[in-house]
């Protein structure tokens, strides 16, 4: 088996593309909620760096393919994945206790989904300003997009839910990468969960602050 | 019965080499034209299933578990002995090769002894290679014990799984052979018949245990690993499936059985509870380096161990063996618990069981080293009694164990029917009348691994083998006789469950035949059985049909066979009018209760041979000559 | 005490099974768990019935034949017990337990409570062995092995093929199987030849037999009765990748033994 198929072709492999895919994408999202939380200091940097974004020019469709190649693959492999899992055990069980598996680590498959479904949403919102409930898009002024998109009550209310599914699925996605790329070793394997579940709150938690800054009032045009 | 030993002369030390210089070979060419069936997957059947499939033969191997690696190989727990004499401690092929034959207490033969010395290096060579992972020293060199009272530390072991991480090493072997098409593997698969064509055994009739069905396997010759038969006492530190069915098919067909009531006491196991009670289990003889064992003083003394004071506790076995002390020679301790009980001073439910005391060794080394030493047994017993052995003293009460008879193999491992090789638990060689502790796993690796791969060339190469295959008469014949078998125990619709005969059989058995005999309870055995049996015929349910996986129906075809087997077994020790290692005849003992062997009359193996059906069989001798080593009493006083 | 069994009947392979509702009158605390069904069995063979057919053998935790999912558990869920050394005296009068074979697409039911775990067998086939014909050995002092590794690879080797972590995977994985094997070859040196060879192998043999994928639930350490340990699964994901991404690694695919 030619070794790069084999990637895709094992479940070990396809894990591991999951895995660097997945990875990709939390780096993405790391430097995306920093930006994002620079509102609180002054919604201009948002524009500042949309701007910057944009000057990029064909740089950054390079990174917009990365990053749409990336979620591809990583969904690609997950429906893959999710398929094979279902189908291991036809006949399922008339009773079966799970003992240790944590409430993230059951819903990845379905807080994915939300997470996919939110980042469409919040594409053609932000991004595309096609989808603007109760605001008026404004291209290139991305802080004041996002302080007036949110102050939709029920829009800021998606938000936050998205961001409380992402935040489930770093806790268990990152861990579960350690493990699926086989970074382990006694010395920090304790450490590997605190990482995770820290990652988790600080992409998720800085993320959701917004749409509840809004919802609070503390943000607003 | 003719029975040549075939035992190559010249000085003990050159036997095996002089052998092997003259067994006749088969060429590379022609070994795959040789189809050769296996039958059993523990130490020994594994090892030369996939040592014979490596020399290029053709291998069929054969078990009734659902994985050839649960053989039960696999619950072996102490170790492995070696005279690889890598502690210095002055071991030598000389020492261990004395040890077994005064362990067996001079009831086997001096050239198979010596032999399995001689090979038991390799052994522990070829494990190490496969990745068994041996206990090291920090230095990364292999780690060795001090096991059962020897006076030498060669004793080689992994954790308390000695036996299943050497069956997993055979296993693997065995995999890589047939993942590479060399081997053949039928598990859930019972053996039911040997068929023997003109004279020669050429091919067995094995039961799929899942479907049902019959099934007839040609070959060129038949290797037995069958194990051993000590279930036939139905309580037993055995598994469940171990039987005596495939040795006593061969048996019937003109093999013989020898030394049948050589059987195994062992000393340290988990007393019975309860009459549901299926199985015992085994706590490693390494207890007994700091355990000591005692009864009350008193006459059944209901007190709790802890309210009973040293003044009134009996540690017999200090008592009475002042230098081994608790460390005494298993059939010797065993003995002991049974006198102290029948005496009305055991302990526990039924009075069956007598203290193994830690506590005295919690004070002198502290409980932390005990749990290191002991902790996985001290979970064990707790898990299964739910008693703390850290508060409490462990109860424990002998249990049959293993089974020194099988059927009769001259040197080349080959019984007196050609073609049919019998090895490991399942053959008689070489331990006489008592196993030392880790001598089994090594006799059934150096059976499977350095024997039986160069001896069954020998047969093979110099032996006319006209073409059988499995439409030969005699296959067709073996066949109904196992249909016919099936279907009269499914016939029989009795009231009775085949549990119920076993349990009864077992119970006379353990009475009559077990730790200590006599002249009385063994006429009475006698007369018991063929009752039982008979009953059995009459009398039993097997529910089900036989086209299917029908587990009554399999232990029913076993126990059928355990209960014609008793009698074999209780004749043996009826006739042998002596006492020796694991066979204890009360009437043949020193004034201060040791055994009292018989040279004159039994330095000798006596092989039993089938007569007919209720017939009484015929006892053959093969005399047993000690030209290197002088006979001696044993004494642990 | 006096228990409820609800017990999974199922004449043969292509047979449809059903719960069977059987009544255990007067069990007592020190049976293990199979001699409480010895009990049962004994009570449906005198009333005329077929008995419940499950695997064992070795009843001391060893040889891995005995399974059962105990109440949606395997071997009953106890730390590090097989279902052999399950005792009742962890179950109370009254009680009403469920029992189940275990489930998954490579271990076909053969009948009632057995299932055939044969496709682990093929697993070690593929690769889970060092090749090491008989006779070839060298002294076995001849190769030094740090007491460390030669603990480490026993803590893994110390696994009895019984197929719990299937059972207890909701993805019906047998990553912790495959991974305690591959753990114990590689860490001894013995191992090192083919270690990218095997694990190439083995993995690829898991997905052929149709295990599922592991997403790390964990499910399987905790019910392992040798409680073996999820850093297995790290270990193997190391050594494929390693072997996968190593020119050796595409050698040993293209390779031909199996
Ligand atoms: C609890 C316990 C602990 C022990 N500890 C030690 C120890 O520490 N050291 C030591 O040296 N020895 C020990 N022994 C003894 C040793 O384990 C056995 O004597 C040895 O493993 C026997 O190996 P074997 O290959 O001859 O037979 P087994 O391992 O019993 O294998 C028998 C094989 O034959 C197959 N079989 C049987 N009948 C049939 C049939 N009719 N049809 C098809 N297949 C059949 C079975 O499926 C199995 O594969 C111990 C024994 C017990 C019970
Ligand atoms: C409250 C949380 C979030 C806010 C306020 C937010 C805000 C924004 C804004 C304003 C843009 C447009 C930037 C621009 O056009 O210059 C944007 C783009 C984007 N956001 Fe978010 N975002 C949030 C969460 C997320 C999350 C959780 C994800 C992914 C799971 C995500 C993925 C993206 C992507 C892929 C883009 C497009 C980047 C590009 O232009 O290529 N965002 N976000
Ligand atoms: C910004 C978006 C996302 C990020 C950052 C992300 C990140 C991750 C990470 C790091 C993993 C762990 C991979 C591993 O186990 O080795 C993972 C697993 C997973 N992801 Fe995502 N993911 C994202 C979006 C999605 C989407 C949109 C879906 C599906 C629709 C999805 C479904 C899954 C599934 C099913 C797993 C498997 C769980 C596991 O293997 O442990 N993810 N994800
Ligand atoms: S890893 Fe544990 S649960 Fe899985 S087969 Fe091995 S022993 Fe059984
Ligand atoms: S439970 Fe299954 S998902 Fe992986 S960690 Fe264990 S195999
Ligand atoms: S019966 Fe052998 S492990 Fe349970």
């Amino acid at each position: 088996m030619n070794r790069l198929l084999a990637l895709w072709q094992t479940t070990v492999g396809k894990k591991v593309a999951m895995a660097v895919s997945g990875l990709a994408l939390v780096i993405f999202l790391v430097s995306h909620m920093i930006s994002n939380v620079l509102i609180y200091v002054n919604p201009q940097h948002l524009d500042d760096y949309g701007a910057w974004l944009r000057s990029l020019g064909p740089l950054l469709w390079i990174a917009r393919l990365g990053l749409l190649a990336m979620v591809v693959i990583h969904i690609a492999a997950a429906w893959q994945l999710t398929r094979r899992d279902r189908t291991a055990r036809t006949i399922r069980y008339s009773r079966h206790e799970l003992q240790v598996a944590t409430y993230a680590s059951r819903t990845m498959r379905w807080g994915g989904v939300v997470v996919l479904l939110f980042i469409i949403f919040h594409l053609l919102h932000f991004t595309l300003g096609v989808v603007t409930p109760g605001f008026q898009f404004h291209p290139g002024e991305v802080g004041r997009n996002v302080l007036e998109g949110m102050q939709t009550p029920w829009v800021a209310l998606f938000y936050a839910i998205a961001m409380l599914a992402l935040g489930a699925h770093l806790w268990h996605g990152v861990w579960s990468t350690f493990q699926t790329l086989g970074l382990n070793h006694p010395a920090w394997n304790a450490s590997r969960k605190v990482f995770a579940v820290g990652l988790a709150i600080l992409v998720a938690g800085g993320f959701l602050s917004i749409p509840l800054g809004a919802l609070l009032g503390i943000l607003h045009p | 019965m003719k029975l040549d030993a075939r035992i190559p002369g010249g000085p003990l030390e050159e036997k095996w080499d002089r052998h092997l210089a003259d067994l006749r070979l088969v060429s590379p060419a022609n070994k795959r034209k040789f189809h050769v069936i296996v039958v059993g997957s523990g130490l020994a059947g594994a090892s030369a299933a996939a040592s014979l499939a490596e020399l290029g033969y053709q291998v069929s191997c054969f078990c009734f578990q659902d994985s050839p690696r649960r053989a039960h190989s696999i619950a072996a727990q102490g170790g492995i002995n070696a005279s690889k004499n890598y502690q210095n401690d002055g071991d030598s092929d000389w020492r261990l090769f004395y040890d077994t034959i005064k362990g067996g207490d001079f009831r086997s033969r001096e050239g198979n002894v010596y032999r399995l010395a001689q090979v038991s290096g390799h052994i522990i060579d070829q494990a190490v290679a496969q990745g068994v992972p041996f206990a090291r020293e920090y230095g990364g060199s292999l780690a060795n014990r001090s096991f059962g009272g020897a006076q030498v530390s060669r004793t080689f072991y992994a954790r308390g799984q000695t036996g299943q991480q050497l069956l997993l090493g055979a296993y693997q072997s065995l995999e890589r052979m047939i993942g590479l098409g060399a081997v053949k593997m039928y598990s859930r698969h019972e053996m039911l018949e040997l068929v023997v064509v003109d004279g020669k055994s050429r091919g067995i009739v094995a039961r799929d245990l899942v479907t049902g069905e019959i099934t007839s396997f040609a070959g060129h010759a038949v290797v037995l690993a069958t194990g051993g038969y000590g279930n036939v006492f139905y309580l037993s530190t055995n598994a469940k499936g171990c039987n005596v069915t495939a040795a006593f098919r061969a048996y019937q067909k003109g093999a013989g059985f020898a030394n049948p009531c050589f059987t195994q006491i062992h000393p340290t196991c988990i007393p019975v509870s309860g009459d549901y009670q299926s199985k015992l289990t085994l706590m490693s003889e390494s207890l007994r380096n700091d355990g000591r064992v005692w009864v009350p003083k008193a006459h059944d003394d209901q007190r709790k161990p802890a309210d009973i004071p040293e003044a009134e506790r009996d540690y017999y076995l200090e008592r009475k063996y002042p230098s081994f002390g608790n460390l005494s020679p298993r059939d010797i301790a065993s003995r002991a618990a049974k006198e102290a009980c029948d005496d009305g001073r055991g302990v526990g439910p039924g009075a069956r069981g007598v203290y193994l005391d830690f506590a005295s060794a919690i004070q002198r080394v502290g409980e932390e080293t005990v749990r290191e030493r002991y902790g996985n047994l001290f979970e064990m017993y707790e898990r299964i009694t739910g008693e703390n052995p850290y508060q409490t003293p462990m109860r424990i009460y002998p249990a049959v164990h293993y089974t020194m008879g099988g059927l009769w193999v001259d040197y080349n491992l080959m019984s007196n029917l050609p073609g049919l090789h019998v090895l490991g638990e399942a053959n008689f060689s070489d331990h006489g009348a008592n196993r030392l502790g880790a001598s089994a796993l090594m006799q059934g690796l150096a059976d499977g691994y350095f024997i039986l791969p160069y001896t069954i060339g020998d047969y093979l190469a110099g032996t006319k083998l006209e073409a059988v295959d499995a439409s030969h008469a005699a296959f067709r014949e073996a066949e109904q006789r196992v249909t016919q078998r099936l279907g009269a125990l499914l016939a029989i619709d009795g009231s009775r469950t085949v549990d119920s005969f076993h349990k009864e059989l077992g119970h006379l058995l353990w009475e009559k035949c077990g730790m200590a005999r006599d002249r009385s309870g063994l006429e009475e055995a006698l007369r018991r059985i063929p009752e039982i049996r008979a009953e059995f015929w009459k009398n039993v349910k097997v529910p089900g049909s036989a086209p299917t996986l029908n587990q009554s129906l399999e232990k029913a075809g076993r126990v059928a066979d355990f209960l014609e087997f008793a009698e074999v077994m209780c004749l043996d020790a009826l006739v042998r009018e002596e006492s020796c290692g694991g066979h204890f005849r009360t009437e043949y003992q020193t004034p201060d209760g040791e055994a009292m062997r018989d040279d004159e009359h039994f330095a000798h193996a006596a092989v039993w041979e089938y007569a007919g059906e209720n017939q009484k069989p015929i006892r053959n001798v093969e005399p047993l000559h000690f030209d290197f080593v002088k006979l001696a009493t044993r004494s642990y006083k | 005490m006096r228990l409820t069994l609800k017990v999974w009947r199922q004449a043969g392979p292509s047979a449809k099974g059903t719960f069977q509702t059987y009544d255990a009158p007067d069990v007592s605390e020190h049976m293990s768990f199979l001699e409480m069904l010895d009990v049962v069995n004994e009570g449906l063979i005198t009333s005329g019935k077929e008995p419940i057919a499950f695997d064992h053998d070795c009843r001391e935790g060893i040889c891995g034949a005995c399974s059962l999912m105990i109440d949606g558990m395997p071997h009953g869920g106890r730390l590090g017990t097989t279902t052999c050394q399950l005792h009742m005296r962890h179950f109370h009068d009254g009680q009403t337990i469920l029992i189940e074979p275990f489930r998954a697409l490579a271990f076909p039911v053969v009948r009632d409570l057995v299932v055939d775990r044969g496709a682990l067998d093929r697993i070690i086939a593929a690769g889970g062995f060092v090749t090491a014909p008989t006779g070839s050995a060298p002294d076995g002092n001849d190769i030094a092995v740090p007491k460390p590794s030669a603990d480490l690879a026993m803590d893994a080797a110390a696994c009895i093929g019984c197929g719990a972590c299937v059972a207890a995977c909701p993805n019906a994985s047998a990553i912790l199987f495959t991974g305690a094997k591959v753990s114990h070859l590689a860490r001894l040196p013995q191992g090192q030849a083919e270690r990218d060879r095997r694990v190439l192998a083995m993995v690829e043999m898991m997905d052929e037999a149709g295990f599922g994928g592991c997403t790390n639930f964990g499910e399987c350490e905790r019910a392992c009765p040798k409680e073996i340990s999820v850093e297995n699964i790290a270990r193997i994901n190391r050594d494929w990748l390693r072997a996968t991404l190593s020119d050796r690694g595409e050698a040993a695919i293209s390779g031909g033994e199996p």
